[in-house]
């Protein structure tokens, strides 16, 4: 097991800088997730970290040596990939047993430790098939047990749910968390799915044009965001935005619409600012959660209802914005239909208009 | 129930065009063949018959005993023609798969300069005609002093060969996912064994099939060793066939039984490549 540090790594491709100049601290055993859009960089750098691509400035450290010139073999890594690059001409135990093989292990050492592997992961009666034959969980599986069989230092994975079907997923995702939990290791994980990345992380990393926006525990980037990238990125549906100037002690959104100024900001009168409010904080009276400390109503109309079952998603426009509303202990709700809504200031969020930062004191 | 057996109809009597397509096709293809093996059976008379003798009336070894027989007393060199077909084509093709591994793996993988242009040009040499080679080709080995020996037909081979293989190597390396490689990487390989111990496997099917291509390619091939080979010492089979020819005969018996001679190595040779020529050895070590 060890810990990982990047220090100011940078990725280019030519005069083409991808990944600038960023710096992570990553403990022994713990879990880190690197989310972002598509093209942010957060692929790139766990292939950094495995040694699959140069590092054109900055240093890798795993454990206590620096890695940038060790090849991905030096490193004492595992990888889970994508497309999970399993072996197609080797039989499952052959698939498992390969690293250690290469590191010239005798048979008995190597069926002994793919036989514990093969055990945590339930592979062991497909171990004589080939990855052909497997289904894409089981073939995820396999992966993860090619990992776990060299007992490395770190574990990457690199979007290794994309390809399964959503209930899969959400079982896979069990699995790793159990591994995680079964085998302390350090690991970082990079996707796109900002659930994944909530229910699996110990800390959350989200990644944005080669920068790092936003490093904390997953309820630390869901409460308080840095930024509304972050605000909208993390969470679903995502934060609600609206366009409002501070006058005095409230805000003023187009059409005249007013909030008080929800408390912990500081703010200036006539100052441009981005009000935030998560749907989970905007619901109609009558089907909402207890009422919080500073509470604010507006009234508008319903455009368009979701059913999700315990909750109906309610879509209506406020200050000319499409915001989401949630609504407990649901009603079937007509389109057109004019309610109120309750907002909790408590949990709402101001962000600069101009770079998006937010105004918390 | 009317439509259901019109439509079964339909589908038996498309079944059955479909097969008689099939089996006219595929006998256009094989009669030349066959005519040669069931001719090199026959006695000339019946071979030259006229009208033609489709059921041969007596078969015999007459025309194999007598090629063989002949050898070293002044009959055709059946056996080193046979040796020299075998030395040019096997190093020929081995050249050339080694040349195309190493090539269609540098197209698959890595970014150059100038990497399309290089590709079209390679494709652009398969484009002339070897006929149309075989006068400067000889010019150039008179001068070099390399006619009629076998160094000077291999050469001659691998070029022709190379280009051929590259370009089906590169397309089976690019169906083998880069990922496989960056996994033996992580998995303790150097570049080079997860090269041999994972994509090679992986794209063997490919390149044996670009070796059997170069092979017969080789094997078969007869305007160019007709002009570069002059003796025993380098005369291919395809060549020595026109031995059989004199001034006011030909041995068409002699001649099919030297073309069963070539047909046998090509035949056991796709035969025991052909469980490597199965598509989608690669299906299932990545995401389908």
């Amino acid at each position: 097991m060890a810990q990982v540090h990047l220090r100011d790594v940078v990725k280019k491709y030519g005069p083409l800088e991808v990944v600038h100049s960023i710096n992570l601290d990553i403990a022994d055993g713990e879990f880190v997730v690197l989310v972002g859009p598509s093209g942010c960089g957060k692929s790139t750098t766990l292939r950094m970290v495995a040694g699959l691509e140069g590092i054109s400035g900055g240093e890798v450290h795993i454990g206590n040596r620096v890695v940038n010139d060790l090849p991905p073999r030096e490193r004492n890594i595992s990888m889970v990939f994508q497309n999970y690059a399993l072996y197609p001409h080797m039989t499952v135990r052959e698939n498992l047993g390969f690293s250690l093989k290469i590191a010239k292990q005798s048979q008995a050492d190597i069926d002994k430790a793919v036989d514990v592997a093969a055990e945590i992961l339930s592979l062991t009666p497909l171990l004589d098939r080939k990855p052909g034959a497997l289904s894409g969980g089981q073939r995820q599986r396999v992966a993860m047990g090619r990992a776990i069989v060299r007992h490395p230092e770190v574990f990457l994975f690199d979007e290794p749910l994309s390809n399964l079907d959503a209930k899969l997923r959400t079982q896979m995702r069990v699995e790793i968390k159990k591994l995680h939990q079964k085998l302390k290791s350090t690991i970082i994980y990079v996707t796109h799915d900002q659930v994944e990345a909530m229910t699996l992380a110990d800390r959350i990393v989200i990644m944005r044009d080669g920068h790092i926006e936003q490093v904390g525990t997953p309820l630390d980037v869901f409460e308080n965001p840095v930024n509304t990238f972050v605000g909208t990125f993390i969470g679903s549906p995502p934060m609600n935005l609206l366009d409002g100037v501070v006058k005095g002690f409230e805000l003023e959104f187009a059409g005249g619409t007013r909030l008080p100024v929800p408390p912990g900001y500081a703010t200036q009168d006539g100052q441009a600012v981005t009000f935030g409010v998560r749907a989970d904080n905007i619901m109609p009276v009558g089907h909402a959660l207890p009422r919080g400390e500073h509470m604010a109503e507006v009234e508008m109309a319903v455009d368009l209802t979701e059913p999700l079952g315990t909750e109906t998603l309610l879509f209506a426009t406020l200050a000319g914005t499409e915001v989401q509303a949630k609504m407990l202990n649901p009603r079937p709700v007509q389109s057109g239909e004019r309610m109120t809504f309750q907002i909790m200031l408590d949990k709402c969020h101001l962000f600069d208009a101009e770079t998006g930062a937010t105004l918390r004191t | 129930m009317a439509s259901n057996l019109n439509h079964r109809v339909r589908r038996y009597s498309l079944k059955g065009l479909h097969f008689f397509g099939l089996f006219t096709a595929m006998m256009v293809l094989c009669v030349p063949g066959l005519w040669i093996v069931l001719n090199s059976f026959r006695p000339t008379v019946e071979i030259m018959a006229k009208p033609p003798v489709w059921i041969p009336n007596e078969l015999n070894l007459d025309h194999y005993r007598a090629m063989f027989s002949g050898i070293g007393e002044g009959g055709v060199p059946v056996l080193t023609y046979f040796a020299n077909s075998l030395v040019i084509s096997v190093t020929s093709t081995v050249i050339a798969l080694l040349i195309g591994m190493a090539g269609g793996y540098a197209f698959a993988r890595y970014k150059f300069n100038f990497k399309g242009g290089m590709f079209v040009g390679l494709m652009v040499t398969r484009a002339v005609p070897g006929v149309a080679l075989s006068l400067p080709l000889f010019i150039l080995f008179a001068r070099v002093g390399i006619i009629d020996t076998h160094f000077g037909l291999i050469l001659a081979y691998v070029a022709l060969n190379v280009p051929f293989t590259i370009w089906l190597i590169d397309g089976f390396f690019r169906q083998v996912p880069p990922e496989l490689a960056e996994a033996a990487e992580i998995d303790g390989c150097t570049r080079w064994q997860a090269f041999w111990r994972v994509e090679f496997p992986v794209a063997r099917a490919g390149i044996a099939s670009a070796g059997i291509f170069a092979f017969l390619t080789s094997w078969n091939e007869y305007a160019l060793a007709s002009q570069l080979t002059r003796s025993t010492t380098s005369k291919t089979m395809p060549v020595g066939l026109l031995d059989f020819t004199s001034e006011f005969t030909l041995n068409w018996g002699g001649m099919c039984a030297l073309a069963v001679l070539m047909i046998i190595p090509a035949l056991i040779l796709t035969f025991l490549v052909q469980k490597h020529l199965i598509a989608g050895l690669t299906f299932g070590g990545v995401k389908g």
